[in-house]
């Protein structure tokens, strides 16, 4: 456009002032995309686990067990393909700053219902063979510095005492809703160490039609209804929601703060804006003398505007978008395929057209209707 | 000196471009103490459950009263301790407790659903926790399926009123008796006899022993004598220690992310009074000149626009206190990760906090206004009457 | 027909809450080709009427045409475009964009139009020639003098080839040998390239250039129009 190096010139004016700008608003929609990655990150693992899959609860609470009797029964029902059980540990490693899951499995079913657990044959294997040996997410290489063929001791917390692990294989999962965080060991070592048996944390179903799933669910439930632990079933999906619910108001929070955040920066950018047009009046009434009309003024006003706020959007965003994966966060552990969404992206570039929209409207209609005589006569 | 009306009146001249860098300042400043008021509720609402006069029993290992199991035979060993204080009754002032979490649908959205934590206890219990006081009813009648309910419960989820039924572990349980608790915790939980929980839940077995220390300063010397007490293998906390925490975890989290948030848009606040300052420097120059002219040190004009600065970013802190003091008070609720408790806690405004949030103002005005004033100070008369 | 046709002009402003009359009933010609310089003192309405004759400005009652452009009928935006080719505006302050270069100050009026980049180029390097700075295209204003300023704006008045050029003060803010400097410019555009050259001044040196000079006096001509003898001096 041949009026482009008007704007890029008016934008060097004052240097210090446009770099200043853009950097509030690169700024703003760093932490803008930030605060909204934590409330998609955690809407996104509510959306995690297929419907393939059943997680049965106690009913009474998740902290109450399960007899592992029920599963024969369970078993047979039309529908089931494949059963397994596993139970909380809640291990903590070292001085538990760093959170991550722990819990002991039937492991030959549970691997099987969990073909997004993917590791070398021999690895997997070796697991099998190994009452005291453990399987980890490949993330906890990264987070403790853990080798295969390792040992790795976890002081139990609700069941006491030191529990050492070999760690037999590391797995990628192909699937975010099952952790790369995650240590997993065998049930019946849990079992001896404890003195238990017959008894499970929570089970997973699989069952061959998806769409059955609730009736299915139903069907489980109204078996235990009446028996001494009554359970609760639901899709492995309305599990992991459950989750995301417990942080509360967070989402709320995040969002409250997002739209202070941008607002502030708006009032930044305004001002920028408002002050450079007050300055240029003259030059603005000299424009319109040389011929230049209201509605490309206006336009030009708006360009100017515009090229601020992409350019810090475009900045910022970027940022955000680039920084997290690079340094692997994940909220200490709670916050698992923390990046900033799609949706974040284009959500930030319509804010930044909104700041160029209201940081610019104002100079732009006062330089369109600026009446040229009498501006002249001020600078004469 | 410059007198400060200059100031004043140049400020009140630019009222559009004032206001918005006050506002900007503004949020910055809301945004910070709302933050840290959330921290700061939470944290508060921890202290204030656990007392200092009183210590807590937990199996040996256990970080929190949900993995603990403790026998009836460790809460005899305990009630019979030196250490233990007496009640005006002659009894020991323990209590052993029954602690479980639940999961309840709240009220707006049952299907959104919190655990809940549920306690048994003994009438002990009402006294060895003295912040405790039924606010509703009466308290249960033992032999009875009847809960007392915490405050704090009562908005959030249904059935909690007295005179309601509240139902779980598949049984239906009356709900007798609304309790408050200072603000702690405590108003966030469910409160029925030891002898009915223990059944449905996990049998003969307790979660915790609470008992108030017969001399609060010989704590460290209980402690030491009932973990090495061979009959049991006990850990002793300090109450108000122990739930102090089991709050770190979320409150360090909040903290962390108070202080990110509010540097980032510092900064940018920081940036807009900046501008505003080099503009108003720019469009000054000629009553600059004027003051040099007359015979004002250029250190005086330093002074006095750094004090204008300042001026605009306290007027913005004010205005952030202003924002930011309709939350206070305002109940939220979330899960404390360390117990995987429900825990419902208000947001808190301290006078320190809103000191804090208007230093933090007054420094951003300062900080931003240093170089434009610098410039200010060093305008060379020719320069600025042009 | 003459180029500027100024028929029963009626213009006041309005100043707080004082009516002021300007012109009351002003009829004027002004011949294409000719040099004239508007003179009177301050208020008299000499700036008004270039205003008037530019489009800038309406008159209360009567009519204004230029070329044969009824001007004071026009809508805004209309003598927004008729502006671009038909006037060339100079100030006394120059106001030239400080952020652009001379060149680019030149060109300012060519964007209006349809010219391609090297139609433009050519023009601009011709108006820059023709004022004496061609050496001088990339220089921002505050690396000129004020001549050279001046200059560069009067090459902005004329890169567009308008119909007339209408300067107020030109040299107002100019020393004695930079004046001298654009009004033998200003003589040149007239003689050489026919521009019609309206001035509005209180330099005599700078009437003296002019082939008609026209006296206002509270909105009315005072003097017939006489012819100077014509010659720079």
């Amino acid at each position: 456009m041949k009026y482009l190096h008007l704007v890029v010139a008016n934008l060097g004016r004052h240097i210090l002032r446009t770099v200043l700008t853009v950097a509030s608003v690169a700024l703003a929609l760093f932490l803008f995309a930030s605060l909204r990655s934590v409330t998609t990150t955690m809407a996104a693992a509510a959306q995690f686990g297929g419907a393939r899959r059943l997680v049965t609860l106690n009913a009474t609470g998740l902290v109450f067990p399960l007899p592992l009797a029920y599963t024969n029964r369970i078993k047979a029902l039309p529908g089931v393909t494949g059963l397994s059980w596993a139970n909380w540990f809640g291990g903590r490693y070292g001085d538990g700053k760093n959170f991550f899951a722990n819990f002991a499995v039937d492991a030959e079913s549970y691997l099987a219902l969990y073909p997004e657990i993917v590791m070398p044959a021999d690895q997997k294997q070796a697991f099998v063979q190994d009452r005291t040996g453990a399987i980890i997410g490949d993330r906890l290489i990264s987070q403790f510095g853990w080798k295969l063929g390792q040992n790795v001791t976890l002081q139990g917390t609700i069941f006491p005492g030191d529990w050492t692990f070999k760690i037999d294989g590391v797995y990628h999962p192909t699937d975010p809703a099952i952790g790369d965080n995650v240590l997993i060991f065998h049930h019946d070592y849990f079992d001896e160490r404890i003195g238990r048996a017959g008894i499970a944390g929570w089970y997973i179903v699989e069952i061959d039609d998806p769409s059955r799933g609730p009736a299915i669910a139903k069907t489980i439930d109204d078996l235990f209804r009446n028996s001494s632990s009554p359970t609760k079933t639901g899709t492995e999906r309305e599990f992991q929601a459950s989750f995301a619910t417990m942080w509360g108001n967070v989402s709320f929070l995040m969002s409250t703060i997002g739209l202070a955040v941008v607002f502030a920066i708006l009032l930044v950018t305004a001002n920028a804006m408002m002050m450079s047009a007050r300055e240029r009046t003259g030059e603005i009434a000299v424009l319109k003398t040389v011929g230049f009309s209201d509605k490309l003024l206006f336009t030009l006003v708006m360009v100017e505007a515009g090229a601020m706020a992409l350019t810090g959007a475009a900045i910022g965003l970027g940022a955000a978008t680039l920084l997290y994966p690079a340094i692997h966060f994940n909220g200490a552990g709670f916050l698992p395929g923390f990046k900033v969404a799609t949706s974040t992206l284009i959500f930030g570039v319509l804010v930044a057209l909104g700041l160029m929209l209201a940081s610019g409207l104002v100079p732009a209609l006062r330089a369109a209707r600026l009446p040229i005589v009498q501006a002249l006569r001020k600078v004469e | 000196m410059i007198p400060i009306v200059y100031n004043v009146r140049s400020v009140v001249q630019r009222p559009v471009s004032t206001a918005l860098t006050a506002l900007g300042v503004g949020l910055v400043v809301a945004v910070f103490i709302g933050m840290l008021a959330l921290a700061n509720g939470f944290r508060s609402a921890l202290a204030r459950t656990g007392s200092e006069t009183n210590a807590m029993v937990l199996r040996k290992g256990a970080d929190s009263e949900l993995s603990s199991g403790l026998g009836r035979d460790v809460a005899s060993i305990i009630a019979a301790d030196p250490h233990v204080a007496t009640g005006a009754d002659g009894r020991p002032l323990v209590s052993p407790e029954v602690y479980v979490l639940i999961p309840l649908g709240k009220s707006f959205d049952t299907t959104q659903v919190a655990n809940v934590v549920v306690r048994g206890v003994s009438d002990q219990a009402w006294q060895v926790r003295n912040n405790v006081k039924v606010t509703a009813g009466q308290r249960p009648t033992s032999g009875r399926a009847e809960v007392c309910v915490g405050s704090r419960l009562t908005q959030r989820f249904p059935h909690t009123q007295v005179g309601q039924t509240l139902r779980f572990a598949g049984r239906d349980w009356n709900v007798v008796c609304n309790f408050s608790a200072a603000g702690s915790a405590f108003e966030s939980e469910i409160w029925g006899e030891n002898e009915q929980f223990m059944p449905v839940f996990r049998g003969e077995v307790f979660q915790s022993i609470t008992f108030r220390l017969k001399d609060p300063a010989a704590f460290e010397e209980a402690q030491r004598s009932l973990q090495a007490d061979k009959r049991m293998t006990v850990d002793v906390h300090r109450e108000s220690a122990f739930y102090a925490q089991q709050s770190q975890l979320l409150s360090n989290i909040l903290s962390f992310l108070a202080i990110v948030i509010t540097a980032i848009m510092a900064v940018g606040a920081v940036f807009g009074a900046i501008n505003t300052m080099y503009a108003a420097v720019a469009s000054r120059a000629p009553e600059i000149g004027v003051l040099l002219t007359l015979g004002f040190k250029p250190w005086t004009v330093l002074v006095s626009f750094l004090a204008e600065s300042a001026f605009i970013a306290l007027i913005g802190g004010i205005l952030g206190c202003l924002f930011a003091l309709p939350i206070n008070g305002i109940v939220t609720g979330t899960t404390n990760w360390s117990s995987f408790s429900e825990i419902a806690f208000s947001f808190r405004i301290t006078p320190l906090l809103l000191g804090v949030g208007i230093a933090f103002a007054v420094v951003m005005g300062v900080i931003g206004g240093f170089f434009p004033a610098l410039r200010a100070a060093r305008l060379q008369v020719v320069q600025a009457l042009r | 027909m003459a180029l500027v046709e100024i028929r029963d002009v009626y213009k006041s402003f309005q100043r707080d809450t004082q009516k002021i009359d300007v012109f009351t009933g002003l009829t004027l010609d002004i011949e294409a080709g000719s040099f004239t310089a508007l003179m009177g003192p301050s208020g008299s309405g000499k700036s008004t009427l270039l205003n008037l004759i530019a489009g800038l400005d309406k008159p209360t009652r009567g009519s204004v045409r230029v070329g044969g452009a009824a001007v004071s009928e026009m809508s805004a935006s209309q003598l927004a475009g008729w502006r671009a080719s038909n006037i060339g505006f100079v100030f006394q302050s120059f106001n030239l964009l400080p952020v652009l270069t001379a060149y680019q100050n030149v060109e300012l009026p060519l964007l209006l139009t349809r010219l391609s980049g090297k139609e433009r180029n050519e023009r601009v390097k011709l108006a820059l020639d023709v004022v004496g700075l061609a050496d001088r295209a990339s220089h921002y204003p505050r690396q000129l003098s004020g001549g050279q300023e001046q200059r560069t704006a009067i090459a902005r008045a004329i890169v567009a080839d308008p119909t007339v050029m209408l300067l107020d003060e030109p040299t107002g803010q100019l020393d004695g040998k930079s004046s001298q400097e654009v009004l033998a410019l200003l003589q040149r555009l007239n003689n050489e390239f026919n521009k019609t050259v309206i001035i509005v001044t209180h330099d005599a040196h700078a009437a003296e250039r002019a082939k008609t000079t026209l006296h206002l006096e509270k909105g009315d001509l005072i003097e017939k129009p006489r012819a100077m003898a014509g010659a720079a001096r």
